[in-house]
């Protein structure tokens, strides 16, 4: 399953590669995370607890990054584990190119998942995923905005740039394809109980 | 007040069932109904991998949450005494050695095989606490490479599921002659072959898998309440495999089954486990399968790979066939399926044809796949498919119609033994074929076919002439090929005082309308109403000895009814005679009322009845008090029932979109006891067949062996407003081998109409054969492919 999608973010690519490894800034983005941690100086483990109704499950995902180019591009590998939920892995490569008026992000993140997650099928996955990832991403923009020294680039975020062509949620970050994979995880719960 | 007279069964006549006012007016009572005092629920806890050593499994988190009474994991079961899952039939391969059974624990020990696998069990106070605390048990897994596609998993480079099972390969078994098949096709001067895939199929049966089990300790024995169409077969695996002391230590109830399709024949783990369980904590133990469990591990059905090859000579005589098919057998070998995927397949696969030179070789493959086993048609439906697609490209070879092709081949006398140990009892293929030609005005259909045309339509009509084995048995023959024999069926019936009837059967309804079939030949044999019979079945503790219910076996069961009957009114004449004070043989029995043709005068049964149990009007000495039967109903034979489909399709090239517009079927099921009955299986058996052939499909990802249609989104299920009105015929060549002249019904609607239904599709669009299921967008490819050609 292939999610590919970009972003512009109101902030230089030197700002959002700085936002993007800030674990605090991701975790205040990120509805129901509990935990964010470096745990070494490429790799990441998180825990995030979704209550979606009756059914709560927590969910934790590790993240690994690769071929690091700051301030332009990162591939990274993530697994995460949603215990009865299922599980999502896989491999994303991201990068951030200057725009008028910001940074472009853009992800292509390659995913497999199992369990429930595979079971309910990919519209689903998508669809949620997609809203979890605007949800995180509403919140993200206006982080770096403040972060951005650049006053003339901290402006109200604008919507996505791409049209969606094929399969496509609508947003990223380094952590965010395994993240999202582990949120759905959590919706799909729901979904099939 | 006036009584109503109840109705009068009569063999042959179209009685409604007396079922179903109440099951469709919410008062069935299904296991999941039961409540136990001192009531606990399971939760399991499943592999989301397809293929995975087991590490840690931490429950601690789950332990400790409320409500939770006990977890058990494999290593637990193992530790009790737990026997692994076996399979019920014994096979060898080619080389006499016998199929390789992977080891099933009902509760992964090590390795998991499939997505799905229990891996754990959590019993708590509430069903919502066991959930909550399965999902808070963290099973470690290292993952394996999965194989899905069996070519890929016979090869050298496939992870092995199971050790010491190389090539994941259980089985090379064979039937018939290689010799002479080889002979017939050097003789043969036109062949056809063809490569097709019968497609895997989830069940889906409206009520899902349940258990409620029960423990009493203090005499070591043990209730269970289970949903399924074999409770006294249930009864001695759960038994075994329990390790209880005896069979009368265990009880089975089945009480009313919400569909099985050959879904609930097996002997699944989760039940196991959740007996074992019930012992474990000394409460009764209930588990109900959600929808995705049912999808993930209700055992699959179909899912072959096959080769096969027919040779004729210049016009069309059919002298030879070849047949190679891997039959996937999913992560381990489920209760029936290594018979299913031999002698209830491979047997059948001359179809209606008198072939004499055959040979069938069926590889038995393991995959990271949901256990396969019976469904509806249980291997027939595969035979089937395989020799009318044959038939279909044969007619286009040789250049006739597709009728004309099976009339030249047709076995015209009865009984034929076939070169694939079976023997057909009889049959009226012919005369079968031309009722189902009238019945969709064949001569017609070039007119539609034109008529659509100018509509933009393709239609294409296909043909299907199927055969099929049903009311198993007998007990020996079935022994002979590996099985543990006991094909038998019993029934019991009771005379009360008052005239009442109960009637105790081994078979068991689960939608096939025991209840009014069974009452109806009763009602007639004994000439009281329908209404005074009582029906009883699913109950070991009211049931001494039956098979349970599948292929087709009422033919079986109400033998032994119709036989017990005669006992009792064998009986009633010796009672009468003592009555009336003349000899038994001078005592005529008709409607229900015994009379002497010498004096006139006249007992109704319910009489004889009375006097049966007050037994003051016989000496007991030379005639025993009450009034009950019992029969064992060994059949000398299968019945074979017979059919020609018919079904017209149109597609629209535009999307792809096939839709059947008409299908007619005449079937020989023998007599027939119910036409209403008999038709709604039919109805059923056809939706099922078409949805085979057009929308159902189990798709696993071909690289990570994740059920991807495991929800009704995904999964395209058969609706009344996709079907046509059928069109039915019957055309009856009563067996020999049964009392009633019945062959059976249940199977065949699934078993004709998936080549009808192909059959159809290629001749719409002129090519050699599609897959199933034929779905729109491999359509509208093949419509795309037809155009740029054209």
């Amino acid at each position: 399953m292939e999610f590919t999608g970009s972003y512009l973010l109101p902030c230089s690519p030197e700002t959002a590669w700085t936002a993007l490894n800030d674990t605090e800034v991701l975790k205040s983005c990120l509805k129901g995370c509990e935990a964010l941690e470096r745990t070494a100086e490429t790799e990441f483990t998180g825990k995030v607890a979704a209550k979606i109704g009756p059914v709560s499950a927590r969910f934790s995902g590790t993240m690994r990054q690769t071929e690091l180019d700051p301030p332009r591009s990162c591939r990274m590998q993530f697994e995460g584990q949603g215990g009865v939920a299922g599980f999502a892995k896989g491999g994303a490569l991201v990068t951030l190119a200057a725009r008028d008026g910001g940074t472009e992000l853009t992800y292509v993140a390659d995913t497999q998942i199992g369990g429930k997650l595979a079971q309910m099928g990919a519209r689903l996955v998508e669809g949620t995923a997609k809203s979890m990832a605007d949800d995180f991403f509403g919140k993200f923009a206006a982080a770096v905005a403040a972060m951005e020294p650049d006053a003339s680039l901290a402006a109200e975020p604008s919507q996505d740039m791409s049209p969606p062509a094929g399969p496509s949620s609508g947003v990223s970050s380094w952590l965010m394809p395994a993240v999202i994979a582990i949120i759905v995880a959590a919706a799909a719960v729901v979904f099939l109980r | 007040m006036t009584a109503m007279t109840a109705p009068m069964g009569k063999f042959g006549q179209s009685v409604k069932r007396v079922e179903d006012s109440r099951l469709i007016t919410g008062n069935g009572r299904y296991v999941d109904d039961l409540v136990l005092p001192g009531q606990t629920y399971a939760a399991f806890v499943r592999s989301a991998y397809a293929h995975a050593r087991i590490g840690a499994i931490d429950i601690s988190a789950a332990e400790a949450m409320p409500g939770v009474v006990k977890i058990l994991t494999g290593q637990d079961l193992v530790d009790g005494g737990l026997f692994a899952l076996p399979s019920g039939w014994n096979l060898n391969s080619v080389d006499g050695t016998p199929a390789r059974v992977g080891v099933h624990h009902a509760l992964a020990v090590d390795t998991v095989r499939f997505v799905g696998e229990p891996v754990a069990l959590v019993i708590a106070e509430t069903r919502g606490q066991a959930r909550d605390a399965a999902d808070s048990v963290f099973v470690e897994y290292e993952e394996l490479p999965a194989v899905v596609d069996m070519a890929a998993a016979l090869g050298p480079d496939a992870p092995q599921l199971h050790p010491d099972i190389p090539s994941n390969r259980a089985f090379t078994w064979d039937i018939g002659n290689a010799a002479e098949a080889d002979a017939a096709f050097a003789r043969a001067t036109r062949r056809v072959s063809l490569e097709l895939r019968n497609n895997r199929l989830v069940p889906n049966a409206m009520e899902p898998r349940a258990i409620n089990a029960e423990w009493r300790a203090y005499d070591g024995s043990m209730t269970i309440y289970l949903t399924h169409q074999n409770p006294i077969g249930m009864r001695l695996f759960f038994m075994m495999l329990l390790g209880l002391e005896s069979e009368n230590h265990l009880r089975v109830v089945s009480p009313d089954v919400g569909g099985g399709f050959g879904s609930k024949a097996p002997c699944y783990a989760e039940e196991l486990v959740v007996a074992f369980a019930a012992r474990a904590v000394g409460r009764p133990v209930k588990w109900t399968a959600e929808r995705t469990e049912s999808f993930l591990t209700d055992a699959h059905g179909r899912d072959h790979v096959t080769t096969a090859e027919l040779a004729m000579d210049d016009e069309g005589r059919f002298l030879g066939l070849k047949v190679h098919t891997l039959a996937n057998l999913g992560g381990y070998i489920s209760t029936s399926n290594a018979l299913v995927v031999s002698y209830m397949y491979a047997t059948m696969l001359c179809g209606q044809y008198a072939i004499p030179a055959v040979h069938a070789v069926v590889e038995g493959v393991y995959t990271n796949t949901c256990p396969v086993d019976a469904y509806r048609g249980a291997g027939r439906p595969e035979a089937a498919y395989v020799i009318e697609r044959l038939a279909h490209l044969a007619a286009r070879e040789i250049g006739v119609d597709q009728a004309e092709i099976r009339r030249r081949n047709f076995v015209k006398a009865f009984p034929h033994q076939t070169p694939l140990v079976y023997c057909y009892d009889s049959g009226d293929y012919e005369g079968c074929l031309d009722a189902a030609l009238r019945l969709a005005d064949y001569a017609g259909f070039e007119q539609r076919r034109a008529e659509a045309k100018a509509r933009g339509k393709l239609r294409g009509i296909g043909l299907s002439a199927y055969v099929e084995a049903c009311g198993i048995g007998p007990s020996k023959l079935l022994a002979s090929l590996g099985g543990g024999g006991g094909m038998w069926e019993s029934c019991e019936i009771r005379v009360q005082p008052g005239g009442s009837v109960e009637v105790l059967t081994g078979a068991h309804n689960h939608g096939q309308g025991h209840q009014t079939v069974y009452a109806q030949i009763i009602s007639e044999r004994f000439g009281i109403p329908m209404d005074r019979i009582t029906v009883v079945q699913g109950d070991t503790d009211r049931i001494q000895a039956g098979t349970g219910t599948y292929g087709s076996r009422a033919s079986v069961g109400l033998s032994a009814a119709v036989k017990s009957c005669e006992k009792i009114i064998e009986k009633g004449r010796h009672i009468v005679g003592y009555m009336l004070g003349i000899d038994p043989g001078e005592v005529d029995f008709a409607e229900g009322i015994y009379t002497s043709a010498a004096t006139n005068q006249t007992v109704a049964f319910t009489e004889m009845a009375g006097a049966a149990h007050a037994a003051s009007s016989f000496p007991t000495d030379k005639l025993e008090p009450g009034l009950v039967a019992t029969t064992f109903f060994d059949p000398p034979n299968f019945t074979y029932p017979a059919g020609v489909h018919v079904c017209e399709v149109e597609i629209d090239p535009e999307t792809g979109v096939t839709e059947v517009v008409a299908f007619n079927a005449a079937d020989d099921f023998g007599n027939v006891a119910n036409p209403l009955i008999v038709e709604g299986q039919v109805h059923g058996g056809l939706t099922q067949g078409i949805a085979q052939a057009l929308w159902e499909n189990a798709v696993y990802d071909p690289d990570t062996a994740q059920l991807m249609t495991a929800s009704y989104m995904d999964y395209g299920m058969p609706r009344a407003d996709s079907l046509p009105e059928f069109g039915l015929a019957f055309w009856p060549s009563p067996t020999p081998v049964n009392p009633l002249g019945m062959k059976g019904c249940g199977e065949a609607g699934a078993i004709g109409s998936p080549p009808a239904v192909i059959n159809a599709v290629c001749d719409a669009l002129g090519i050699a054969h599609v897959d199933m299921p034929a779905a729109p967008e491999k359509i509208w490819r093949l419509c795309q492919e037809r155009q740029e050609a054209l």
